[in-house]
């Protein structure tokens, strides 16, 4: 099987979907320069009409989008950078998220919103967010964050093809990292985790990038045979709780291994889901293993230790053990 | 000059805003009645913008409109029972009782959503006409905003859009001269909306809003440039709010004199002035307008009764629509 990077599997899937579907087409800020190397050979196959290139407007183009895939289209805009979301979360929320619903089902909204997200390169407090976790307490919006390029592609496909918006990001740590893509097409359900490891002493759940962490850490603790099963539940809208709460029922313990900032991220909520409804199976505390409440600062001396590290979900899983 | 439009256009012209006017007193009894939940934002007083704008427009041509919802849906020709139902927040609503009066979209007839953020509805009309271009169709889009939007970052970054991809889209302001309570003349540098067309490279166009035909022609010459594929306009309708900015606020505010909401009432009201053109200058008898009325009062009865009749919504109802299909 062909080993793609991320990125290629990103590509990629477009690609195939933009060859699917007339439909569909890619917009957003320096997407015809190929500025991240996503649309290699796009403007070529599919011309400047799919692929657009826009004014800095990230407002409008989230509300274009969504006008666009009302009448029939199947939009992607790519953002680029995460944080440029904030600038267009009246749309996301009032238009995109609440148009089918406000409208009692006359409408929908199947647009694919991509974000990246670069943090631990000094970057600073504006440019390093990670901002998954404030999209999940509204309604309407799905959220997917792959944590390997096979995932990405399958995700992205059935994401292109979904009748609802779907919030995709894409941590830029991973861009680079390869898996193999069968070379004939997959798609990979929304909505659906996946245990990535089996174990039986502890379930870790972990999210986008941080899966990589676990692994590591899985695989240092195996030696001193501590079994670790981690859930990548690959969607955090909607989530797949029973996937991670068939996990606990089974270990009885649980690490959340989380990018963002702790309060009221996505590890928030899946600590407080499994202490709501696996409470019974719990044999010690939910920990979680997330970004501390400050900034993101400039100087890599301060920036590295923020964020969650193998060695952190090591003591985290330690801690859960007793 | 007196262009010749037809009979059965003027007759629909008229019909439409007489419903829009009929349908909104009703509904402010209704209302106060109780039979109608929530807050009520009427368009009392615009009737003649919204229909000389909608009727420029085909049947399949879409339309974003904003909070003040009732008439753009009346004005495009959509049927009232289910309007009428939704106000009631019952089930046979236009929007299964999930939207109410800032919401009454209705898609049959080209909505594209009313959308209650001020502002929200101007990327959204601009995408559909994106899409309709790259569908290939000659399908133009209508985005009615208020004096207000018009100072929110989506107009600006819109208009731009729609510019330099030339959408057929059409801008269309309903300046009534007040944002809830503040002066247009306030929060506006300039005199004219329509002046900042300039600055997006498109033709923008001043009009009376109170005169149903003047703001259908100057409509009309903005569909034609957008279906001929020459890119957005923005026209101000220069208009008035007979009514307060919602019903159900629990008193009126003093932003405004009563000799000036006289004056408009008596003298710029787009039905009265309207009717009298239709008799005077364009061969109308008063008894085919009477007709025009009883028929559009009995319409309206017909709807609320149909309301009334209606069943309310299940409360599981409030967890449907969320999302549709997985693929």
């Amino acid at each position: 099987m062909p080993q793609l990077t991320f990125l290629q599997a990103i590509s990629a899937a477009q690609q195939e979907e933009m060859r699917r579907d007339s439909r569909v087409f890619l917009m957003g800020e320096d997407v015809r320069c190929n500025m991240f190397g996503v649309t290699t050979g796009y403007i070529e196959e599919f011309g400047l009409e799919r692929v657009r290139d826009t004014p800095i407007s990230e407002a409008s183009l989230t509300g274009v989008a969504a006008g666009a895939a009302m009448v029939g289209m199947r939009p992607i805009l790519d953002y680029t950078l995460g944080a440029f979301m904030y600038l267009a979360v009246d749309q996301l929320f009032s238009i995109v998220a609440k148009s089918r619903y406000l409208y009692g089902g006359q409408t929908s909204v199947p647009a694919v919103f991509r974000a990246n997200m670069i943090y631990g390169n000094s970057m600073a407090a504006q440019h390093s967010d990670r901002p998954y976790s404030f999209f999940m307490g509204m309604p309407g919006l799905k959220i997917v964050i792959p944590s390997n390029a096979y995932d990405a592609k399958g995700l992205l496909k059935s994401a292109i093809r979904d009748d609802d918006p779907v919030l995709f990001f894409e941590d830029t740590s991973l861009w680079s990292a390869k898996s193999e893509i069968p070379q004939t097409e997959y798609l990979l359900p929304l909505g659906k985790g996946k245990v990535v490891r089996d174990g039986s002493d502890v379930t870790v759940v972990a999210i986008g990038a941080m899966v990589g962490l676990a692994q590591t850490a899985a695989r240092t603790l195996e030696a001193e045979g501590i079994s670790v099963e981690i859930v990548d539940p690959r969607s955090l809208a909607p989530l797949d709780r029973d996937l991670i709460l068939g996990s606990v029922k089974k270990t009885g313990r649980v690490v959340v291994v989380d990018v963002s900032f702790e309060t009221c991220s996505a590890a928030s909520e899946i600590a407080a889901i499994v202490a709501d409804e696996g409470f019974w199976d719990l044999r010690g505390p939910v920990i979680r293993v997330t970004v501390p409440p400050t900034h993101i600062p400039f100087s890599p001396v301060m920036e590295r230790p923020l964020y969650p590290t193998a060695e952190k979900v090591i003591g985290a899983i330690r801690k859960a053990m007793g | 000059m007196k262009t010749d439009l037809g009979r059965e256009l003027l007759a629909e012209m008229y019909r439409r805003m007489q419903r829009i006017r009929r349908f909104e007193d009703q509904v402010v009894i209704l209302h106060e009645k109780g039979e109608i939940p929530g807050a009520l934002h009427t368009s009392h007083g615009q009737e003649g913008e919204i229909v000389g704008a909608c009727m420029a427009l085909r049947d399949d041509d879409y339309m974003v409109g904003n909070h003040r919802s009732h008439g753009h849906p009346i004005g495009k020709g959509a049927k009232l029972d289910a309007l009428m139902a939704e106000l009631f927040g019952k089930q046979t609503g236009i929007c299964k009782g999930k939207g109410g009066s800032m919401h009454l979209a209705d898609f049959s007839v080209g909505s594209l959503g009313e959308t209650s953020i001020v502002g929200s509805g101007f990327p959204v009309a601009t995408g559909a006409a994106l899409g309709a271009k790259m569908q290939g169709t000659d399908r133009v889009s209508l985005c009615f905003f208020g004096d207000g939007a018009s100072s929110e970052g989506t107009f600006h970054e819109s208009l731009n859009l729609a510019a330099i991809w030339k959408l057929p889209v059409i801008f269309l302001c309903e300046n009534n001269g007040y944002a809830v309570t503040t002066p247009a003349r306030e929060t506006v540098a300039v005199a004219d909306i329509a002046s900042r067309a300039a600055g997006y490279g498109m033709p923008g166009v001043v009009v009376d809003g109170q005169d149903v035909i003047r703001t259908y022609e100057a409509v009309q010459g903005a569909v034609r440039r957008a279906r001929n594929g020459e890119g957005p306009s923005l026209i101000e309708a220069k208009t008035y709010r007979f009514k307060e900015h919602a019903a159900g606020l629990g008193r009126t505010f003093n932003y405004r004199t009563s000799s000036e909401l006289e004056m408009w009432m008596s003298q710029r009201d787009p039905i009265p002035l309207f009717r009298r053109q239709l008799v005077e200058t364009r061969g109308f008898t008063t008894g085919e307008v009477e007709r025009i009325d009883r028929e559009v009062e009995t319409e309206i009865e017909a709807s609320i009764a149909f309301a009334r009749q209606s069943p309310l919504p299940d409360p599981r109802e409030a967890f449907t629509h969320v999302f549709g299909r997985t693929a």
